[in-house]
């Protein structure tokens, strides 16, 4: 998990963009403002960004925790 | 050679025979006859159609191994020994544990495991915890083969396609196989690397779902650090799973849908936001530009505003001298028009008018005057004329002359009446005489 999570980063910028649109901040924290909030959108593109996912099995083996690669997902295509 | 026994010893062996030669059992029957005494044992009869047995379950392995309430009626299946009570000489089951049979059985239990774990508190919302808006790493509990996790992974997938899967396999069904969800999910916890969990089965029968109404399982979703989705069986299907955990899905699907947000439609949100943004910087630029716009056009030379004022001044200037001229000339005008108004009711015109109707009747009374005064005096002439003409005297210059009588005064004019040897008078143009009548001659 990152440690800025998705949800909240779209929240504050939902929040800027509205700020911004309201149109009632002074210039310099306009100017920071805009900045965030092209910061926030790089962020959250890059966690939508379309990569292959990993699917993998937890196994236990000798009182331990081990991983796996899902064999059976033929179809997921990756 | 007889062996005589008593009553007691010969109950005894039976116990002894009963209790070697049949060991530990598995009966199944419908409960009947149920009673709990003051001492806390449970004591019944377990039937068939055809058959029964007396039952006792005693208080330790009661509150140790049944967990819901027995009822008259019920089919259950019980571990037991085959006993005798020896002061009654009756044989009887002594029941070790047992568990609910059938429909009707296992609904009560469920209903009463779920009333219980409600009183609890393990279903409380204030307990659920919010799913992350968009996980990482999801973990499944559910059989590793079979169209449960094909439609979760394809699902997951499709909304979005960067999200890890891992699954601990778990069988859903049969013996032990709430144990091995149990071990499962909290292998994925001591994991550490999901950040969401959902536990998944197909539809089945309540017996099918049984390991879903698992109170071990109930006590471990609810002990979850991470968050639980539970997706088990059909829409209709309700479990203890279901009420436990955070979230409850109705399908496998529609888990996969709830947990993973969609992809695409982020993507608007978020290519949105960035259009709104960038259109609200703009205007803000745009908004700043004009305000200073307006700033800067009301800013002047303070010269500027001197010209201004002279120039005021000198329109003030105008405007008053133009409101007195325009002033006066109205009041000007105002009193000529009075004038005319007064000029036209003057008296003068009636006394001009009154004054040539005087001096038209003077001239007229003296027109009047002297016609009248002209015609008396004319007439007074003729009259003058005529009198003089008619003076006796004239006639007497011409030679007349009037007789009188003496005695009378009066004029004769008729002899007749004349007697003779009277007096008369005769006046002449020049004196007259006194003669007496000596014959009247007539005609």
């Amino acid at each position: 998990m990152a440690k800025e999570n998705f949800e909240a980063a779209l929240e504050k910028l939902e929040n800027i963009v509205k700020e911004m649109e309201a149109g009632e901040m002074p210039l310099d924290t306009a100017l920071k403002s805009f900045e965030e909030g092209i910061r926030l959108i790089r962020f959250c593109s890059g966690k939508l960004e379309a990569a292959g996912r990993r699917v993998e099995m937890l196994l236990e083996k000798e009182a331990s925790l081990e991983i796996k690669t899902f064999q059976d997902e033929d179809s997921d295509g990756q | 050679m007889k062996e005589i026994l008593t009553v007691s010893q010969l109950n005894d062996n039976i116990k002894t025979l009963l209790e070697e030669a049949f060991g530990q059992l598995y009966v199944e029957g419908e409960v009947s006859n149920l009673r709990r005494p003051q001492s806390g044992h449970t004591y019944f009869t377990l039937k068939d159609d055809k058959s029964q047995i007396r039952c006792v379950f005693f208080r330790p392995y009661g509150i140790r191994n049944v967990r819901f309430e027995l009822e008259d009626g019920m089919k259950i299946l019980c571990r037991a020994r085959l006993s005798a009570y020896l002061p009654r000489g009756e044989y009887q089951l002594i029941v070790e544990s047992l568990e609910p049979q059938g429909t009707g059985a296992l609904q009560k239990a469920f209903e009463q495991l779920k009333a219980r774990l409600a009183a609890e508190g393990l279903f409380d919302a204030a307990a659920k915890k919010p799913l992350p808006f968009l996980p990482a790493r999801i973990g499944v509990v559910t059989s590793p083969t079979g169209a449960v996790i094909r439609d979760i992974l394809n699902i997951t997938r499709r909304r979005f396609p960067s999200i890890d899967i891992l699954i601990a396999p778990a069988r859903v069904q049969g013996e032990g196989a709430a144990a091995e969800i149990i071990t499962s999910l909290r292998n994925l916890q001591l994991s550490g690397l999901v950040d969401i969990i959902i536990i998944a089965r197909g539809g089945g029968s309540l017996e099918d779902l049984a390991a879903f109404n698992d109170e071990e399982l109930a006590r471990e979703i609810f002990r979850s650090s991470i968050p639980v989705v539970s997706a088990v069986g059909h829409e209709t299907d309700f479990t203890i799973c279901d009420f436990v955990a955070d979230l409850r899905a109705p399908t496998p699907s529609a888990a996969a849908e709830l947990v993973v947000p969609c992809r695409s439609d982020l993507l608007d949100t978020i290519y949105s936001l960035r259009q709104r943004l960038i259109a609200a910087q703009q205007r803000f630029f745009e908004d700043q530009k004009n305000a200073l716009d307006t700033v800067r056009a009301r800013f002047r030379d303070p010269r500027m505003f001197l010209a201004d004022y002279s120039i005021k001044l000198d329109d003030l200037h105008d405007r008053l001298r133009n409101y007195f001229t325009h002033h006066t000339q109205a009041l000007g005008h105002e009193l000529r028009q009075l004038e005319l108004r007064l000029q036209n009711r003057s008296p003068r015109r009636l006394i001009d008018e009154k004054r040539f109707l005087l001096d038209t009747m003077h001239k007229d009374l003296l027109g009047g005057w002297k016609r009248y005064h002209d015609g008396y005096t004319r007439r007074l002439n003729n009259d003058a004329a005529l009198l003089a003409s008619l003076n006796p005297l004239a006639v007497l210059q011409r030679g007349y002359s009037i007789t009188r009588r003496e005695s009378g005064d009066d004029i004769v004019r008729d002899a007749s009446r004349l007697t003779l040897g009277e007096r008369v008078r005769i006046q002449l143009a020049q004196g007259s005489f006194r003669a007496s009548v000596e014959k009247i001659l007539g005609e």
